[in-house]
């Protein structure tokens, strides 16, 4: 389906963790939107006028309804935390390319989110879960604290391992020591969280020789791939930019790790 | 009702055209925007050879407005000419290339490989605070801008239009050695030069610690330069700097402006050239305006 901006209607929103909320949207975006993908959410605030990519957490495509989990980082996200059910709230979206789901055929998935790169992973254990083609699928998810929210909705889709920095639940760490802590053997990971985890998790994959997709961020302006704000640099030159700069907000925001220096 | 205007010849059905960098070559938008409804694409500069811009973070928000420091990333204008060239083709609007460059010698390379092509004209970025050589060294001195001036125009097969910086003392004394030197039109304004330091970290925002501020904070600033360059020069002028609806556009055509760009809005409403379209149109039926032309520099 085509990009659109729209107007949706938030349904519900709380607070599931220390400044984490957890907003629900009805918006026929929900019918295809893939998981890894991201929506511009527009502030009403025209002070702050540029949008925030927001990921999707869950997409509920029989009633249209869109689940994003974010972070208050600023002004923006702080004004979406005070919307409440019936405000409307403006979108854009489908953006982004997506995790591919096709690469977990026949193999023992990682899905591994940091911090607040946890909730595109609900969507995409549910999306793995209904395909049924992978062989084993397990969500590592590495938190600040004891406050493990996703945890219990990822866990009707997959097994779920956590770590914690401050040791209070699961393995202490990140999610690489909750790897080693339970054991875990993967043949490919799909990933997104703090740029420390997702270099960690580039080595890794080269390490064992596996495929890991990175999903990464950058500030963005437009999100539809225009303005050249939020480029990541490539091993190849690629055939949009023809110099070594991809977009991550139309090529990405999921990447193969080898492709991408970080 | 009568929307087109001229610029150096050359018919535009309405004053409305995309402020360079902020709309690629049109193909992003393509899905948002009738391209054949807007007077005019002017593309995402380009050079003679591949660029490859700034490190991230590029972008920056600040109030009203966001600072930018792509620093003029393009694929080349060969590439160019091979794939952006012909999608805009496409379409039943006009094509303006805007061209960048360190040297003057990367200028004329680029405007002479551009000449056969169907680019109906050309916008020469002289004006980019965002990179290191060239770029903005030739827009700020009078001397320098009527040299490179003169130099393209002689290379040219298409009108010149010099895009002009805000970062000078006086933009009147650059509109004229702009025009002196045989520009066709002129474009302002570029960003204004800024800056955002993050208080947490301790440090600048943009990876290139200064950027081009874009946005509804410049338009009292580039409203007031148009209006100053169009008393001192009689060529016609491209206005634009934080145009948000049909009222800000209308504003620059009564400051003297023939025709208007959008930048940085585009982000925040990928919509808003057409509705900026509509809305002039309809300005003009709610006060019986029967020639767009009526409007242009109407205050004095």
């Amino acid at each position: 389906m085509e990009k659109k901006k729209v107007k949706a209607k938030v349904i519900s929103q709380r607070e599931i963790a220390d400044g984490i909320y957890d907003m629900w949207i009805e918006t026929d975006l929900a019918a295809d939107v893939k998981a890894g993908q991201f929506i511009c959410v527009y502030p009403c605030d025209k002070s702050t006028l540029l949008p925030r990519p927001i990921s999707v957490c869950e997409a509920d495509r029989e009633t249209d309804r869109v689940r994003m989990v974010y972070r208050i980082a600023g002004k923006g996200t702080k004004e979406f935390s005070r919307y409440r059910a019936g405000d409307g709230i403006e979108i854009l979206g489908n953006l982004g390319n997506g995790f591919p789901l096709d690469a977990a055929e026949g193999k023992r998935v990682f899905l591994m989110g940091g911090g607040i790169g946890i909730p595109p992973m609900l969507q995409l254990a549910k999306d793995l879960k209904m395909e049924g083609k992978a062989m084993e699928v397990a969500v590592i998810a590495g938190y600040r604290n004891g406050q493990l929210f996703l945890k219990e909705d990822m866990e009707k889709y997959a097994a779920v391992y956590t770590a914690t920095e401050d040791g209070s639940a699961g393995a202490k760490g990140n999610v690489m020591d909750a790897v080693g802590a339970y054991g875990l053997q993967g043949d490919v990971i799909m990933a997104c969280g703090p740029m420390p985890m997702l270099r960690a998790i580039k080595r890794y994959a080269e390490e064992n020789g596996i495929k890991a997709y990175i999903s990464l961020e950058e500030r963005m302006a437009c999100g539809v791939g225009a303005c050249l704000g939020c480029v990541c640099r490539t091993k190849e030159i690629d055939a949009h930019s023809h110099v070594k700069n991809a977009r991550i907000c139309t090529d990405g925001p999921v990447f193969l790790a080898e492709d991408v220096d970080i | 009702m009568d929307t087109k205007i001229k610029i150096a010849g050359i018919e535009l059905k309405n004053p409305v055209m995309t402020a360079s960098g902020t709309f690629g070559s049109g193909m992003e938008y393509a899905e948002f925007v009738d391209l054949n409804k807007l007077g005019a694409v002017v593309t995402k500069g380009v050079a003679n050879l591949p660029w490859e811009g700034n490190p991230t973070p590029r972008v920056a928000e600040v109030y009203g407005g966001m600072l930018n420091a792509i620093g003029l990333q393009n694929p080349g204008v060969d590439v160019f000419i091979e794939r952006d060239i012909p999608f805009l083709q496409q379409y039943d609007t006009r094509i303006i290339v805007n061209v960048c460059g360190k040297t003057v010698e990367d200028y004329l390379e680029t405007v002479e490989k551009l000449g056969d092509t169907a680019a109906d004209m050309l916008e020469i970025n002289v004006s980019c605070p965002n990179v290191k050589e060239g770029a903005i060294a030739f827009g700020q001195k009078a001397d320098c801008l009527y040299d490179i001036t003169s130099a393209i125009k002689k290379k040219a097969k298409q009108p010149i239009i010099m895009k002009l910086s805000p970062n000078v003392t006086d933009i009147t004394e650059m509109a004229k050695a702009a025009e002196a030197a045989g520009a066709d039109a002129l474009s302002m304004i570029n960003t204004i030069t800024g800056m955002k330091i993050d208080i947490d970290k301790r440090k600048f925002v943009l990876a290139n610690k200064t950027g081009g501020l874009s946005g509804p904070a410049i338009k009292p600033v580039a409203v007031r330069m148009v209006y100053q360059a169009s008393k001192a020069v009689k060529i016609p002028i491209i206005g634009m700097g934080g145009i948000a609806c049909a009222e800000d556009a209308i504003e620059f055509l009564m400051a003297g402006a023939s025709a208007v760009a959008v930048g940085a809005m585009n982000f925040v409403n990928p919509y808003i050239t057409m509705e900026i379209v509509e809305g002039i149109e309809a300005y003009m039926k709610q006060y019986r305006i029967e020639d767009i032309g009526d409007i242009i520099g109407c205050v004095d």
